[in-house]
């Protein structure tokens, strides 16, 4: 399904893949922690080919998924050291790493409770400690943040942020704007399969305004008036709701000569509201329509990280 | 802080027997703490003795002392479930992320296998001296010596060994407990359809032949006559190459689906 994914990560920086369910983040990241074979293409992790040195990538590199790689029945400390054994280090080694990585990540008083009892951040963040007792080259997050509370997600971007600060290479993928925004050095956005764009937050953002308008209309008339005059700058419309989304930076200045422009004589706008640009904002900048459903296709990639 | 996270040691391969062990001592402690499969592994057994020596015992002429003939047969019940309980725990792991972080590991699947294939002999062979234990106590009089009871004794681990892996096959090919816990609940039937319970020639003379050339017909024969101290014939070789034909076909299999789902 992936069929141009062309993409480098530099060591020590943080890369987010943005896009939809379905566009193939989590494709992709399976293909580079080793955990499905590329059919097409190249790709290299820490220096090494993921098909053809596939244990040195493995060696190298730490995958935590959507799904939480934990065992419910056994305790936070017992997940670790478990963790840390198979990863190589000694009994004792293990027990120092379990007792570090639970102080680390907050975790020090629920250590000895098992994982059921914890709470979803909770759990989050001890699968995230589980996928570093082995001290790996780069790490891949797959969606981290996906069901989490605003707090749980707010302690996980910390965490994610100290991780790049300790020179690891982070690669993650997210459906949140605002998620890249904050935590990489790099975003792509993926599309059906392709990368679509590629570059800084700053420079993506630039692409994009920040900001969308959304216009109530007052009836019908109104409604399709204002959606002569705005044409192709309409992001999003509802015919039943009289609503129509304007994209914008948010300014003053902006948002009233809009506000002028649509509505000369105060009549046609109900109310309106501004609000950060979402995903769906992103996509219809950046491919002309909406989140699109995934397409199906030749596997042909290069990656890089 | 930051420094510690990355670990100044250079990446190595970890060997099979100590991660093996590793999986061993997780399985094991998964087992313990699943209170609900613990009692049931240890009840199930025991009702099936009290159940066919109170209740159908009367009904059943065995020529002699009808406990002393059924419990080898509760015995082999008792550990053809609880082995093929065993591709429950695996299912279970393929099904949750687990799986995943265990390969990008490097974790072979010798090692995950194999420590819920370890961890199902620890427990079966618990819940086995459970059972000899209730026989004891309603009246079952082996008379083997201590060679018996050790021969008795490695024919039915062989046979969990086996029945084990090739349920830790099914987890692996299913990917649903759903399933795994069906395959143990057939398993279960398995020694109806043998001596395990009545002389096969009471049987209806269709599932004579069936009963005869099925595997467990050769382990109860041999486990009961080792235990009774009679002799066993071919039964034990017999017992001993189906378990070793399933033990290494299900091996082989698993090895070659556990590589093959990686991809």
């Amino acid at each position: 399904m992936l069929q141009g994914v062309d993409i480098g990560v530099r060591k020590g920086s943080v890369f987010a893949l943005l896009g939809p369910n379905g566009s193939g983040k989590t494709t992709t990241v399976r293909i580079l922690s080793t955990l499905t074979s590329l059919d097409g293409g190249e790709a290299k992790v820490a220096g090494f080919d993921v098909t053809r040195e596939r244990r040195k990538v493995r060696q190298r590199i730490t995958l935590t998924g959507q799904q939480a790689a934990i065992d419910k029945n056994q305790t936070g400390a017992e997940n670790l050291y478990m963790m840390a054994r198979l990863s190589g280090l000694s009994r004792a080694g293990a027990h120092e790493r379990a007792r570090y990585l639970l102080e680390r990540f907050d975790l020090t008083e629920a250590g000895g409770r098992r994982l059921g009892t914890y709470s979803g951040g909770m759990a989050r963040r001890l699968d995230l400690a589980a996928s570093l007792v082995s001290s790996p080259s780069v790490v891949f997050l797959d969606e981290p943040t996906t069901g989490l509370d605003p707090r749980s997600r707010q302690a996980l971007w910390g965490v994610v942020a100290d991780l790049a600060a300790s020179g690891l290479t982070v690669f993650l993928t997210t459906q949140y704007l605002e998620e890249a925004d904050r935590l990489a050095d790099r975003v792509a956005l993926l599309d059906g399969g392709k990368v679509v764009a590629e570059g800084t937050p700053d420079e993506l953002k630039e692409r994009v305004s920040g900001q969308r308008l959304d216009l109530e209309l007052a009836d019908r008339d109104a409604f399709e008036t204002v959606l002569g005059l705005l044409g192709d700058r309409i992001a999003e419309q509802d015919r039943d709701l009289l609503t129509i989304g304007v994209a914008t930076d948010g300014s003053a200045h902006r948002v009233r000569s809009l506000l002028d422009e649509v509505d000369p004589d105060r009549d046609r706008v109900a109310k309106f509201s501004i609000h950060s640009a979402t995903l769906d904002d992103v996509f219809l900048a950046l491919t002309g329509r909406t989140v699109p459903d995934a397409e199906a296709g030749e596997v042909k990639e290069t990656a890089g990280v | 802080m930051s420094e510690s996270i990355a670990l100044t040691s250079t990446p190595r391969s970890v060997g099979t027997v100590s991660s093996l062990a590793t999986m061993i001592g997780r399985c094991i402690r998964l087992t313990r703490r699943d209170v609900d499969a613990m009692i049931m592994s240890l009840m199930l057994p025991i009702m099936m003795m009290v159940l066919f020596v109170y209740l159908f015992g009367g009904a059943i002429q065995t020529g002699g002392d009808y406990v002393t003939y059924v419990a080898p047969g509760v015995l082999l019940l008792c550990t053809a479930w609880g082995a093929a309980q065993t591709g429950v725990g695996v299912a279970s792991d393929m099904t949750n992320g687990i799986v995943d972080r265990f390969r990008s590991m490097d974790v072979s699947g010798a090692s995950l296998l194999g420590g819920h294939v370890m961890a199902s002999i620890v427990k079966n062979i618990a819940s086995t001296v459970v059972v000899i234990g209730v026989a004891l106590l309603i009246g079952f009089r082996p008379k083997a010596d201590l060679l018996g009871w050790l021969s008795a004794a490695g024919i039915l681990v062989a046979f969990i060994l086996a029945m084990s892996w090739l349920s830790a096959l099914v987890g692996l090919l299913t990917k649903s407990t759903d399933a795994a816990a069906s395959f143990a609940f057939v398993m279960m039937f398995l020694p109806y359809i043998s001596s395990a319970f009545v002389p096969i020639h009471t049987l209806p003379s269709w599932l004579q032949g069936v009963a005869r050339n099925q595997p467990c017909t050769a382990i109860i024969e041999s486990v009961r006559g080792l235990l009774l101290d009679r002799p066993v014939g071919d039964h034990a070789w017999i017992g001993l190459v189906w378990s070793g034909g399933i033990l290494l076909v299900s091996v082989t299999l698993a090895a070659v689906f556990f590589q093959r789902r990686a991809d």
